[in-house]
């Protein structure tokens, strides 16, 4: 009884959590705003249903597989996101316009100048 | 790393063993293997601050979901709610870690909180590119990561 309730709790917070990810998707403004929403709140999601999951079998196997699908979504997710976020960045895809600063442009153009 | 080998090493020593293959003996295995290195690793020059490597790691994994809760929900009332209150920016923050596994693990942990996106290296391996979402103050978006980037560097030093 206690364990259903948990089971529950668990999978209505990480629907929540897609579906406030799922709306900031749609609302935020630039590229790298849109990486921030869906990768956390994927990996986290993904982290609770697992977890779910695993309390709902309550087997040895299945919970093995468990901790194997979080440690490799913790540990690919912020590679995927950094790499989309780069590759946006250097093909010139424009921040949002209230973007306080961007120090990387500075980086870039140094860069340049040094090379020429 | 070589002592979280042994401890599991004489964790499976325990188990073959005992004979009971179980998630409970496996782990009181464990816990005996850390109890055996914790007595020994004074001498042996391998398994040097083993035993104190493992707390600090419980440690930092309770501060990191705490971490990620907190800055789940900040950007969560963000977007739900219809004005914007961030102020999204690119900032440069000095590493204090050296090596490749070090950068690695320190920006995919930085990319992993909510809020903070690594989108760059520098060629010379000094600098992190961090896109913040909440940069009001930029001195407390780079002490947060520092804070973070010690305790990362604290287990796996």
């Amino acid at each position: 009884m206690m364990i259903e309730i948990l089971i529950s709790v668990l999978l209505l917070t990480a629907s929540i959590v897609v579906l406030l990810a799922s709306i900031g998707l749609l609302r935020l403004p630039d590229l790298p705003t849109r990486m921030h929403a869906t990768t956390k709140s994927g990996v986290f999601a993904i982290a609770l249903i697992m977890l779910a999951v695993a309390l709902y079998f309550a087997r040895v196997d299945i919970t093995a597989r468990v901790l194997a699908i979080i440690t490799f979504t913790f540990v690919t997710a912020p590679i995927a996101a950094h790499a989309i976020g780069r590759a946006g960045y250097l093909s010139g895809v424009k921040l949002w316009s209230k973007t306080v600063r961007d120090d990387l442009k500075d980086y870039y153009n140094e860069k340049d100048t040094d090379s020429s | 790393m070589i002592g979280l080998f042994w401890n599991l090493l004489l964790a499976n020593c325990w188990v073959f063993l005992t004979g009971s293959f179980g998630v409970l003996n496996y782990l009181f295995g464990f816990l005996m293997g850390y109890v055996v290195i914790a007595l020994i690793h004074k001498r042996v020059p391998a398994l040097e601050g083993y035993p104190q490597r493992l707390p600090r790691f419980f440690r930092f994994f309770g501060f990191f979901v705490w971490e990620l809760l907190l800055s789940n929900y900040k950007i969560a009332v963000d977007i739900v709610t219809p004005p914007w209150h961030m102020q999204p920016g690119v900032i440069r923050y000095k590493l204090f870690a050296k090596t490749d596994l070090e950068i690695t693990l320190v920006s995919n942990f930085i990319s992993l909180t909510p809020g903070t996106l690594v989108l760059d290296v520098s060629e010379d391996k000094t600098t992190l590119f961090v896109h913040a979402m909440f940069l009001r103050k930029e001195e407390e978006v780079l002490a947060d990561l520092r804070n973070l980037e010690l305790r990362i560097l604290e287990v796996i030093r």
